[in-house]
């Protein structure tokens, strides 16, 4: 081996040593500063990771887009069917007077709200849009009250991290880091263009992210825990999302 | 080295270190990032795409509102009306998600490339065509080099001519910046930060449409760019950008 290519070889070695060192580096302060996605752990981990924390170093408290009343579209996409199971049906033939959105973990003040509770606190509108995965989207006014009011009445623990939210629909939950859960645009909806929020979109009561795609804003929610961490739900990964083969993270 | 048999190998050292090599080891490496990262994001994307076939202008639309057109092919979605009495299998978790780190690939490497081609003079050198070149008597000379198939073997081993470089140009420059502007500007979240980058596109899904034209527009590149390699010598130029070393597909004996 000559000198040169010695030379070489050490140089080589010293910059891999301090780009592993690096990357050690900028993993660990991305853990401290939140940067880091429950699902980062699979082969597309670093791509989530670097889309995850790109986005709440640039809009973390970015309003999405509001729009005008004409841009409001004609007819509201309701997507997948309602689920028929039976304590759906049970609830909707009592025109949903005993539904209820449960709100526990680390709160001072665990609470079940009923819909005219919920109805009671000052509610907020926003013309935005919904896109869903595949590719499609529409414009609709939603009305309800902003999760950061419901989460200040149970008084949120300064440890918490995430927020998890749990459909009527066992296969549906989702989570939501702080920053979009304290969002003031991040709804508990219950109403869609100037009417009660119909059962294709989502109604009695559905949360409402309008930064993320359809899949996050999860329909008929019935439950919420606050949390500081993600392992102990499902697989771990922080949602059903990721248990299909989704992301966690769906701001893009 | 030690096979080498009709030249000493003092000598073949020396020339192997004073002959600059045809590509660059970066544009080298730059190359087959963006060749790999580019098979992932055309195969990713056209799987998100056969989730909804449809194409919109403007901010909205869906499977209510009038399409601006359709692919006439089966969709993974049974919301999607195609004309097919079958659903192909749902494929969009991990093509988004695989999309997405390849474009992180991509544009990372386009970056690296773009600052060490400009510090190093790669653009200059051999993108930017000569102000003699761009005159039309040089281009038409060009242009029907190509229309009688003229095989430019020895002088396009070692440099670009002005057709080459003005496509290489337009791709690096204008096809690869709209296709990462329309795509960003089709995220949420990335837009209600940086609103103009999607009401400049005329929407939301007019974004959608035009990365889709984009898209199509650098798959031509891409066809052409393996027929003239082909066309040119497939061995030499293979050569040429895996190992550096220019020259035609003749063997030295």
């Amino acid at each position: 081996m000559s000198d040169l290519s010695r030379r070489k070889l050490i140089t080589t070695g010293f910059a891999a040593a301090a780009g592993v060192t690096g990357l050690g580096v900028a993993a660990r302060l991305a853990q401290k500063y939140g940067l880091v996605p429950p699902d980062s752990g699979g082969i597309y981990g670093l791509g989530e990771t670097l889309t995850y924390a790109s986005q709440r170093l640039l809009t973390r408290h970015s309003l999405a887009r509001e729009f005008s009343r004409s841009q409001i579209s004609k007819r509201p996409v309701p997507n997948e069917m309602p689920p028929l199971k039976e304590p759906f049906k049970r609830l909707q033939a009592g025109g949903f007077v005993d539904w209820r959105l449960s709100i526990d973990g680390m709160v001072s003040r665990p609470a079940s709200f009923s819909l005219a509770q919920l109805k009671s606190y000052p509610s907020r509108s926003q013309i935005t849009q919904l896109a869903c995965e595949e590719g499609w989207s529409y414009i609709a006014e939603w009305t309800g009250v902003p999760l950061s009011h419901v989460l200040n009445l149970v008084g949120v623990q300064p440890q918490a991290k995430y927020i998890v939210y749990f459909s009527i629909d066992p296969d549906w939950w989702e989570s939501i880091d702080m920053a979009d859960a304290l969002h003031p645009q991040t709804f508990i909806a219950y109403g869609l263009n100037g009417d009660e929020l119909p059962i294709g979109n989502g109604g009695p009561l559905r949360l409402r992210l309008p930064r993320q795609l359809g899949y996050k804003s999860v329909k008929f929610i019935t439950h919420m825990t606050v949390t500081d961490s993600l392992k102990g739900f499902g697989k771990g990964l922080g949602s059903a999302a990721p248990e299909a083969g989704y992301t966690w993270y769906a701001g893009i | 080295m030690g096979g080498s048999v009709s030249i000493p190998s003092a000598v073949s050292a020396t020339l192997a270190t004073t002959v600059a090599p045809r590509h660059s080891a970066l544009v080298r490496v730059a190359h087959w990032l963006t060749t790999l990262c580019f098979i992932a994001l055309l195969v990713t994307g056209i799987e998100i795409v056969i989730s909804h076939p449809r194409f919109y202008w403007g901010e909205t639309g869906n499977v209510l509102t009038e399409p601006l057109f359709r692919l006439h092919i089966p969709s993974s979605r049974a919301l999607v009306p195609t004309g097919y009495g079958y659903v192909l299998p749902d494929q969009n978790g991990w093509s988004r998600a695989l999309h997405f780190q390849a474009a992180w690939f991509l544009v990372l490497t386009g970056l690296l490339y773009l600052i060490s081609g400009l510090l190093t003079g790669h653009f200059r050198k051999n993108l930017l065509p000569r102000k003699a070149d761009l005159s039309w008597r040089a281009l038409s000379t060009v242009i029907a080099g190509y229309l009688r198939f003229k095989r430019p073997i020895e002088e396009g081993a070692w440099s670009y001519n002005v057709l080459q470089r003005l496509a290489y140009l337009f791709v690096i420059l204008v096809l690869f910046p709209l296709v990462i502007w329309t795509g960003l500007a089709m995220s949420l979240s990335f837009v209600s930060a940086f609103p103009a980058s999607v009401t400049l596109l005329g929407g939301q899904q007019s974004a959608r449409t035009l990365h889709f034209f984009v898209s199509v527009a650098l798959v031509l590149f891409l066809l052409v760019h393996i027929a003239m390699v082909w066309f040119a010598g497939f061995r030499s130029r293979m050569r040429a950008m895996i190992a550096g070393r220019a020259g035609t597909d003749k063997e030295p004996t």
